[in-house]
């Protein structure tokens, strides 16, 4: 493997758990609520998806626990902001304390045991062609399907009639609500798929990124996934391509470091976060269109009359 | 039967205060559930923890050391809250003011004299300030979201004194270990008896004036009109723009306060690990006691009984300290779910009633 390939294969497992994430909060935004647990989930997740594989011997059911601790939790957001009507932001950031909290203690038990590794696939010619071959075909099973994930995201919400409703009911609440669509069940399947989703992006770091557990492993990506959404302007492809943007931008300290560059590795740790600072900063100057992107009734709390 | 909500026409202002007590009896339910999961008797652990603390001097001086940052921090945000602005950064803040007022300890150490405690604690809130301008600057001026961008910061900022510990600042003297010098005698908070200093009476004054300011003056209205109805309040002169910058940076002036008081007060020198999520506890508090500053003191001590409770657990039941995080996670989402009834009334519909409206519905 050339060091090319190797810097090639380390953005995309970087990108992956980024992509999986932002795609999940995507779908939940756009149908009109904010949840800022993405952190919160997606620690559950990787801790639970450890715990699954750990228990059942199975990565594939590992990834499995992932997707229902991650629902678990936003479960929980769901009947706060919808069947109560809590405040969004709030409600989000409980959930990520909670999600912090309760990983640790379900995680002290894994703490220092090695993990069950979700295997790259391996098709013998393709996988072994030059330069492309590993890049191409040689990842784990569910880079492929984050990818899937993004164009089925994209199809779902632009090409079907479930879609449609889904961005009505985020774009105008009551207005979906008078023609008939049941706007409280439609945005609590959608925190439930971000919750999955959220959890998968978990279970990925724990399960394929670094298999094992460590404390507060998701060091931040929840938030950066929640900063890619905006960056992609809600839509699905444009997730995508930032969220390999991004990845790079994560996987650089790392080869920086390796290569020797005489810079303090904190700094260059510190990169990432910069990076989306400066992303939203240069995103939102454009006033204008960061208000027509956004669904309008982002963050609204919505409760039926009768 | 069917639940439904009906908004009432004004806010209860009895649910207002009842919801957090609530909230606390839901919690000791959860708790006394998670207990009996993990193979313990739920009434002695629940005595272990949110009660024994409370019978001993020494654990009754250590709540009300953790309860003085949780404060300080906490009456800020309640003021960004209520001003709508979403600062939930201040871990960052904290650090960034732990940092900039270890300055002058650490780089000049043969400074000295009594001007010196003060001048420490003026950078360290000036620390905060800044750190907390930097997404005050960018919601004013390019209207971005300042919880992402006030949020990232908090990684850069323990990222910057995780550096300076182990690099620039590492004591010489220290056997290698990730800490600044300690603090030279003038340069630290003087204590009131045992473990507690005078940063418990410099958070109470600041929970004062921060009272006197919500309450009492212009300033406060108009940062309470821009939090409510920022159209109103355009309309009646105030400025959106100043306010949302002042709220954030008085907010982030009180957790760089919080910061260097920690550090100069409890700790004695800067290391990696001098916060144990304070920013973001604190966020609790300000829910927890109303955003209204003499709550936040209350939620603040029963915050740091939580931290205190989780030692004392782990002591007597041998259950991972990190429980105390989840209690707190589990306060602030059972406050938010009681908070529904401040706003709305619960209707309880019979099943055939239900069903009934459910056929006249379009």
């Amino acid at each position: 493997m050339t060091g090319f390939e190797a810097v090639i294969l380390t953005i995309v497992t970087a990108a992956t758990p980024l992509l999986i994430a932002a795609l999940g909060e995507l779908v939940t935004e756009r149908s009109g609520v904010l949840n800022l647990g993405v952190e919160g989930m997606m620690i559950v997740g990787a801790v639970t998806g450890f715990a699954g594989a750990q228990l059942t011997g199975s990565p594939y059911l590992g990834v499995v626990a992932s997707m229902i601790g991650g629902m678990a939790l936003a479960g929980l957001f769901g009947f706060l902001v919808l069947r109560l009507a809590a405040n969004q932001v709030a409600s989000g950031l409980a959930l990520t304390l909670l999600g912090l909290g309760l990983s640790g203690m379900i995680g002290e038990a894994f703490i220092g045991q090695p993990g069950l590794k979700l295997e790259r696939i391996h098709i013998p010619f393709l996988t072994d062609l030059p330069v492309v071959g590993q890049v191409l075909f040689g990842q784990d099973p569910l880079v492929y399907a984050s990818v899937a994930l993004a164009v089925c995201v994209s199809r779902f919400l632009f090409r079907t009639r479930a879609g449609l409703a889904l961005r009505a009911v985020g774009n105008n609440h009551g207005s979906a609500h008078m023609l008939g669509v049941h706007v409280i069940r439609t945005r609590f399947l959608a925190v439930l798929f971000g919750g999955a989703c959220s959890g998968l992006a978990g279970g990925y770091l724990s399960l394929a990124y670094t298999p094992q557990w460590v404390e507060g492993m998701t060091a931040g990506r929840g938030w950066i996934a929640l900063a890619l959404v905006v960056f992609a302007s809600w839509m699905p492809l444009r997730a995508a391509v930032g969220a390999y943007l991004f990845g790079g931008a994560l996987i650089l300290q790392f080869h920086a470091q390796a290569e020797g560059i005489p810079v303090p590795p904190q700094f260059l740790s510190a990169l990432p976060y910069i990076a989306t600072v400066a992303a939203l900063v240069i995103l939102s100057r454009d006033r204008w269109r960061a208000r027509n992107d956004s669904p309008a009734c982002l963050g609204q709390v919505f409760v039926p009359d009768r | 039967m069917r639940i439904e909500l009906r908004q009432r026409t004004e806010d209860s202002r009895l649910m207002v205060w009842l919801s957090p007590l609530l909230a606390l009896a839901l919690t000791f339910v959860f708790g006394a559930v998670l207990f009996a999961a993990l193979g313990h008797d739920p009434l002695r652990a629940l005595y272990v923890y949110f009660v024994k603390p409370l019978t001993d001097a020494w654990s009754l001086e250590e709540i009300v050391v953790k309860a003085t940052p949780l404060a300080l921090i906490g009456v800020g945000l309640a003021l960004a809250f209520r001003t709508n602005v979403w600062n939930i950064g201040a871990e960052g803040q904290y650090t960034v003011g732990a940092v900039c007022g270890s300055i002058l300890p650490v780089m000049l150490p043969e400074v000295q004299g009594p001007l010196l405690l003060p001048a420490v604690l003026v950078c360290g809130v000036l620390g905060g300030m800044a750190w907390a301008a930097i997404p005050a600057f960018f919601r004013v001026r390019f209207g971005s979201s300042e919880i992402l961008t006030s949020l990232m910061l908090v990684y850069v900022a323990q990222l910057l004194l995780d550096w300076l510990v182990r690099g620039p600042w590492r004591d010489p003297e220290g056997y290698n270990f990730p800490e600044s010098r300690l603090f030279e005698a003038d340069a630290v908070i003087p204590a009131l008896a045992g473990r507690m200093h005078f940063g418990t009476v410099i958070a109470l004054l600041a929970v004062a004036a921060l009272a006197i300011l919500l309450g009492r003056t212009l300033k406060g209205f108009e940062f309470r009109v821009i939090g409510a109805a920022p159209r109103a309040g355009a309309f009646a002169g105030f400025s959106e723009r100043g306010s949302i910058m002042a709220a954030l940076t008085i907010s982030g002036g009180l957790a760089g306060l919080a910061g260097i008081a920690e550090v100069s007060g409890t700790i004695g020198q800067l290391h990696p690990s001098i916060s144990p999520g304070y920013g973001f506890t604190a966020i609790i508090a300000a829910f927890l006691g109303r955003l209204n500053p003499v709550g936040v003191v209350f939620a603040s001590l029963l915050l740091a009984l939580t931290y205190i409770g989780g030692e004392s657990a782990q002591v007597a039941l041998g259950i991972s300290d990190k429980i105390a995080r989840v209690f707190q996670g589990a306060i602030l989402i059972f406050v938010l779910a009681c908070d529904v009834f401040i706003r709305y009334r619960l209707h309880f519909l019979p099943a055939r009633r239900a069903a009934a409206r459910a056929e006249d519905a379009p």
